[in-house]
């Protein structure tokens, strides 16, 4: 459980998030919505203790993410970042395989391997495997750094818009392998989501943002309405309903 | 890694490790004073010539060549700057600093004391020059070497008037320009204190790789990022400033390596470091041995060699654009 109280963030003057609470249950997809700049990457990156919490406090699964030491939260989260830029020159694999350094300190099992391989199978990366990662293309990139993700393996499992630069094909593909490991292996998946209708399709409750406050949250038919989407968005959107799922007409 | 990758870097660390092994021996019969192998054994005072010079000469420059290398690496990896290396970046002149105000200070100290100095020096004016590049904008990478190139100038220019106000500038020369034409036995052996910090460096090779992708994925991995920082800089600090004070400042040696290394291999240190190491420890051998043989019975100092060897590979390394596999 991931249990956030009474969090609040400022850079200088500006106040980014005002006194948060929020409890995310074990097991699940959360998606986190909002307009640009709503403090969605803030919030995330608070829970995975990237910045030093200023007010209120943030457990997961019981342990206070700034006074648990680090090596040990790597090993029930993971985070992925927005904007994960860098000039190493690593190969896809070398990459995926350092997704496992939190449990063996570096040193790879059989059954890392085993891991490793099948993130990489995962996401369509075994043939590119040997190139360096400045010579993919972005959304082959990105996939590279969920994978990594993947490859660690813990309990909870932050991604800050994941989709990003994915085809449809496997930003699809992505979503279902969430779903999987949330149905089967019990894993907590908080999700950055700009695509509302994979929100509203794979997601079991959505958090809305907006200014730096929680102004909605609920299952996705309860919050997949046009008056909610004016209130969070500022403005008027059809919400179809189709195989008992809310369909989000945003973009006429 | 793959098979092929490992196939190419194993043949590659043959070729590294036979040049090495050339150079070795080429090394101990190279000087002033004629040394035909053959003589070895039957005279006693060409094998004390090789005990005494040739032997501790040839593995001073494999050392410092091997640690300035790794020290250039891991000083780019911290700050996250392809371009910037201990020669340069202030590093060295805050060593060069440490010995000065030492000998002014205690004229009789020992050179393990006056290394310590240096080291404490170099730690503090890296950490200072990497506070610094941390807060330069990542969207312009020149300002990081360019702002070390400042900073290092000025920590320089200070230590040449204070050295001129105390009347030490002959010393100087000797911290500034690398020469190994004084390494005897006796006057060496520190420098296997910056071949413990290159054995350090291989232990923690996948945590500095780790720290390559940058702050946040480092934590996101469980790396103390604060203590890996800390452990960095004392590396660099310690290696630079031992071969600071045992035979001087050897320019761009921890900068083209690096370079050429990641260009051919890539960045993962597990499997580069030791490459990176040894093309070190062979680029400094090398052009010592240069430095001996092109005005025999003359030396050019070694630093001065890879002013030019080294310079010439930087500009080449600039001009030439990374090959994309
Ligand atoms: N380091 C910083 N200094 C000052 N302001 C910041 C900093 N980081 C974020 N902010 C501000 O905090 C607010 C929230 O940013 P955040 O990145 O959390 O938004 P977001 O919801 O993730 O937006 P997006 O959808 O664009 O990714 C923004 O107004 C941003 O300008
Ligand atoms: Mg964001």
């Amino acid at each position: 459980m991931i249990r956030i109280e009474n969090v609040s963030l400022r850079h200088g003057k500006t106040q980014i998030l005002h006194d948060i609470s929020l409890t995310i249950a074990k097991g699940g997809i959360t998606a986190l919505v909002g307009p640009n700049g709503a403090g969605k990457s803030s919030l995330l990156s608070l829970i995975a203790r990237l910045q030093p919490l200023q007010a209120g406090r943030i457990t997961v699964d019981g342990f206070h993410v700034d006074a648990t030491p680090n090596r040990d939260l790597a090993r029930i989260l993971a985070i992925l970042r927005q904007d994960s830029i860098f000039t190493s020159r690593l190969r896809v694999r070398e990459l995926v395989s350092f997704g496992r350094f939190p449990h063996g300190r570096g040193r790879l099992t059989p059954a890392d391997y085993a891991i490793i391989d099948q993130s990489l199978q995962q996401f369509d990366l075994t043939d590119l495997a040997d190139r360096f990662i400045e010579t993919l293309s972005g959304g082959q990139r990105q996939r590279a750094l969920v994978a990594m993700a993947f490859a660690q393996e813990t309990d909870y499992l932050l991604l800050d818009e994941p989709l990003n630069n994915l085809d449809m094909y496997f930003a699809r593909e992505l979503m279902r392998s969430l779903r999987r490991i949330a149905d089967e292996n019990g894993k907590t998946i908080v999700i950055v989501l700009h695509d509302i209708n994979q929100a509203g399709a794979h997601a079991d409750r959505i958090v809305a943002l907006k200014s730096g406050r929680i102004v909605a949250d609920g299952a996705p038919c309860d919050l997949l309405t046009p008056k909610t989407l004016q209130a969070i968005f500022g403005f008027e959107m059809r919400v179809e309903t189709v195989d008992d799922t809310p369909v989000v007409l945003h973009f006429r | 890694m793959s098979i092929a990758a490992a196939k190419q870097s194993s043949k590659t660390g043959w070729i590294a490790g036979l040049t090495l092994a050339v150079l070795f021996v080429f090394s101990l019969c190279v000087g002033v004073g004629d040394m035909p192998v053959t003589l070895l054994f039957s005279d006693g005072q060409a094998l004390e010539l090789l005990l005494v010079s040739r032997l501790p000469r040839t593995l001073a420059a494999i050392l410092v060549g091997a640690g300035l290398a790794i020290a250039g690496l891991i000083m780019q990896t911290l700050a996250r700057n392809r371009y910037v290396e201990p020669a340069t970046a202030g590093t060295a002149q805050s060593a060069e600093l440490g010995i000065l105000l030492v000998t002014l200070f205690f004229p009789a100290a020992s050179l393990l004391f006056k290394s310590l100095a240096a080291s404490a020096a170099a730690l503090l004016g890296t950490s200072l020059f990497l506070m610094t590049a941390h807060r330069l904008p990542p969207t312009q990478p020149f300002l990081v070497p360019l702002f070390g190139l400042v900073y290092g100038g000025v920590i320089g220019a200070a230590v040449t008037f204070l050295a001129w106000e105390a009347d030490l500038l002959q010393y100087l020369s000797v911290w500034t320009n690398g020469d190994f034409s004084g390494v005897l036995r006796g006057r060496y052996e520190l420098l296997w204190l910056g071949a413990l910090m290159v054995v350090i460096a291989w232990i923690v090779a996948d945590r500095l790789t780790i720290m390559a992708l940058g702050r946040d994925a480092s934590i996101g991995l469980g790396l103390d990022y604060a203590r890996m920082l800390q452990l960095g800089l004392t590396i660099v600090s310690v290696i630079s400033a031992l071969s600071v004070v045992v035979v001087g400042m050897i320019p761009f040696v921890g900068l083209v390596v690096p370079n050429i290394v990641s260009r051919l291999m890539g960045d993962n240190m597990r499997g580069t470091l030791p490459f990176v190491a040894a093309s070190g420890a062979i680029l400094v051998l090398g052009c010592d041995i240069l430095g001996r043989l092109i005005r025999y019975p003359y030396e050019i100092p070694v630093g001065t060699m890879m002013g030019c060897v080294g310079g010439l590979i930087f500009l080449w390394l600039l001009f030439r654009r990374p090959s994309h596999v």
